[in-house]
């Protein structure tokens, strides 16, 4: 993975320092909350219900062993023991004190982490596939372009005060792991005509409270080019977003306003009007020693199949069960990935203890080449583990609550915070999931139903992406009670879509059964057992779906 | 306020006249972007200073075949963050090659000033009353940078291989 040089090193270090004297200066009274409000933002504090929340970036989602135990040395010192991994493949911490905000961002720089750019209106974290580098379909490993988008961004002294926040993911395979269809920008790595390795880039996805599925507005833009592209719509979007109302102020308003070709019209005459010495190229040798981190570690030669492995599933129903949905296929023979869903029965989707962060790390040391990552899914993952090794890996992650064998299964909610840590929610959205969770708490039926991706939102901000579930559930408020509106059809993969709202909300306690009627309903209807229930949706309709969602008890 | 330039407070002599104002015959006088463009040979036969208001959403580019005949520019942050001036200012310094003062007006905050600088403004008017000191200390906040600006440092991309050149060379 990426390591810091002196340069990188001096930032990080030159910027907790400035955020030790910003926050000394609000605790002392000199700065006002609304002043200070957009610098701690670009720190990633915000205030929430509560008390004060801190978001840090994992820069597309890698972690190294030693990062992930600091992470949990600040769930322990610093907040209620546990950290919150979100959609961004970030982590947040819920309860850390502001005077103890420096000291935690100088313990992240020990580690090379920061919270730059997690929050503001400037471009956040780059996120990624959470397989990169691992995964037999990718193109090629995406992660230095990600890195070096990660600098070019880092204080950019342009693309600070934007209209709205801006987020990039990227991804070099054509299964979409990275949701970068409803990113602000998505590029994806692939081959122009030619065979030449360059980015497809897609602008105006998102979420909130105006759904979008984005727009190529470039089918290919080779490597050179990416960056001097990026700015030229970073510069349109900087000029002529909205900035009158929040709510229309992300790049897809603009987008959509212009309209798809006047947008790309504008974006290419800017990007053709760039002089020489605007053009922002990486000397190649800059390019070569950042791909350098990412060289594929030393992979040993190992047989196709191993017995070990086959035994242990031949012994073990559960361990059968967890290998048969928690691995994933890896390029090179004798190695998998391994998915650690963090979707425990009644646990919030996402929350990992501090003894869970160092479970892991160890675990990552062991057996996974000191490699973590962070999936937007709020699940972690061992991109690289031994075939010989997964049986361990089963027995550590079981000791430490980790080994549930959910992913990518009906459990494995997406969801926010919601109303019990957030002052933007409406609704709960912890309780509506772990209550859809339960029906799920029989394994033989939750593999029977197969993949579903069930996402809970608590307010229209959409946080829990619930436009891109399977099925969505968003929660509102009515007259001061919680109700929750449920959409079908939604993804956020390769095939990206917008899941439509169904009709009425429903009462708290009326939303996981009326889930289970839709999914009985799907069980009836498909046509074979690998038809997904979002497939089934799409050819039969919405209507029987929403019939079984309103069909009283 | 005071009017800071290089990071020194000098005296300002500029003033900006509202559209429905008329000119005085004499001083240093700023004007809106629409006056400068209807009303410009008389503004330049004045054979006084002239310099130009732009309004954040106002498009530099049409300031661009005037540019060697204005003294001054002013970008406007109707609020801290609206970074438009931000775009404006590096259109004129690295695409059209304004060499004359770019001056920040509006609602310019200490915490904005290494922007301002690296995006190429070298005069701002600001709500401070240690201004200098607080110029100083954001000036030079950080030390490195990523990418290329106006204020044309080198960015880290390009140092790392320098020194490593360098090294060679010994």
């Amino acid at each position: 993975m990426y390591r810091y040089d002196e340069f990188d090193e001096t930032m990080v270090r030159e910027r907790a320092r400035q955020f030790r004297g910003q926050v000394q200066r609000r605790l002392a009274g000199e700065l006002k909350e609304e002043n200070f409000k957009p610098l701690r933002l670009q720190n990633g504090v915000y205030l929430q219900l509560h008390a004060y929340m801190l978001r840090i970036a994992i820069p597309y989602g890698q972690l190294s062993a030693k990062q992930l135990r600091q992470l949990a040395m600040i769930a322990d010192k610093f907040d209620k023991g546990y950290g919150h991994f979100t959609t961004r493949q970030n982590i947040q911490y819920n309860w850390i004190k502001l005077a103890d905000m420096p000291d935690v961002l100088d313990a992240l720089a020990d580690v090379e982490m920061h919270g730059i750019q997690t929050s503001g209106n400037c471009i956040r974290n780059v996120t990624s596939d959470h397989l990169a580098g691992a995964c037999a379909d990718e193109l090629e490993d995406p992660r230095p372009w990600c890195e070096i988008i990660r600098q070019w961004s880092t204080f950019h002294p342009e693309f600070t005060s934007l209209p709205r926040k801006f987020k990039i993911a990227v991804t070099a395979a054509a299964p979409d792991r990275a949701a970068i269809r409803v990113h602000d920008i998505g590029l994806h790595l692939k081959r122009n005509a030619a065979g030449e390795a360059g980015f497809e880039v897609i602008v105006g996805g998102g979420l909130g409270r105006t759904p979008y599925v984005g727009v190529t507005v470039r089918d290919w833009v080779s490597k050179q080019d990416l960056l001097s592209y990026l700015e030229a719509n970073m510069r349109v979007y900087n000029r002529h977003g909205r900035r009158d109302n929040k709510n229309k102020a992300r790049i897809k308003i603009l987008v959509n306003e212009l309209g798809e070709a006047e947008y790309r019209r504008q974006v290419d005459e800017e990007f053709a009007n760039q002089l020489a010495w605007e053009k922002v190229v990486l000397p190649q040798e800059e390019v070569d020693r950042i791909s350098a981190y990412f060289a594929p570690p030393k992979f040993e030669k190992l047989p196709v199949k191993s017995d070990k492995l086959d035994k242990a599933i031949a012994a073990d129903r559960a361990f059968a069960r967890w290998a048969k949905n928690n691995l994933r296929a890896h390029k090179i023979p004798g190695y998998i990935s391994v998915h650690i869903a963090l979707k425990a029965q009644g646990v919030a989707p996402g929350d990992c203890t501090g003894d869970q962060m160092r479970a892991a790390a160890d675990i990552a040391e062991k057996y996974g080449l000191d490699d973590i990552r962070v999936a937007h899914e709020q699940d972690l993952a061992l991109p690289h583990v031994k075939l010989d090794d997964v049986p361990a890996v089963y027995a550590a992650l079981k000791a430490a609550g980790l080994a549930s064998s959910n992913a990518g299964l009906g459990s494995d909610i997406i969801a926010c915070p919601g109303l019990d840590y957030c002052n933007l929610a409406n609704a709960r959205s912890i309780s509506v999931s772990n209550e859809i969770q339960a029906l799920f708490a029989d394994p033989d039926f939750e593999d029977e139903v197969g993949t579903l991706h069930i996402n809970v939102s608590g307010c229209i901000n959409a946080c829990g992406h619930h436009h891109v579930g399977h099925i969505g559930i968003l929660g509102v408020d009515k007259k001061g009670e919680e109700y929750y509106q449920i959409l079908f059809g939604g993804r956020a993969d390769e095939k990206a879509a917008i899941g439509e709202i169904q009709g009425p909300g429903l009462k708290h306690e009326e939303v996981a059964p009326a889930i289970r009627r839709v999914i009985v309903k799907y069980l009836e209807l498909r046509s074979s057992k690998s038809e997904k229930l979002v497939d089934t949706i799409t050819r039969l309709g919405q209507a029987p779906f929403k019939e079984a969602l309103y069909a009283s008890a | 306020m005071p009017l800071l330039r290089h990071g020194k407070v000098v005296d300002d002599c500029w003033v900006f006249v509202e559209d429905e104002h008329e000119l005085s015959p004499g001083g240093c006088l700023t004007v809106s972007l629409g006056r400068f463009l209807s009303e410009h040979d008389q503004l330049l036969a004045r054979n006084e200073a002239i310099g130009v208001r732009l309004a954040a959403s106002d498009d530099p580019a049409l300031l661009a075949p005037h540019l060697d005949r204005l003294r001054l520019i002013e970008l406007n942050f109707p609020k801290y963050t609206d970074g438009r001036a931000l775009s404006q200012s590096q259109l004129l310094r690295r695409r059209y090659g304004y060499k004359g003062e770019i001056r920040a007006v509006g609602q310019v905050l200490r915490d904005q000033l290494r922007l301002m600088i690296r995006a190429g403004f070298d005069a701002m008017v600001i709500e401070e009353t240690d201004a200098e000191d607080v110029y100083d200390f954001s000036a030079h906040e950080f030390s490195e940078f990523y990418q290329a600006a106006s204020d044309t440092s080198e960015t880290i991309f390009m140092k790392r291989h320098r020194k490593k050149q360098e090294k060679a060379a010994e």
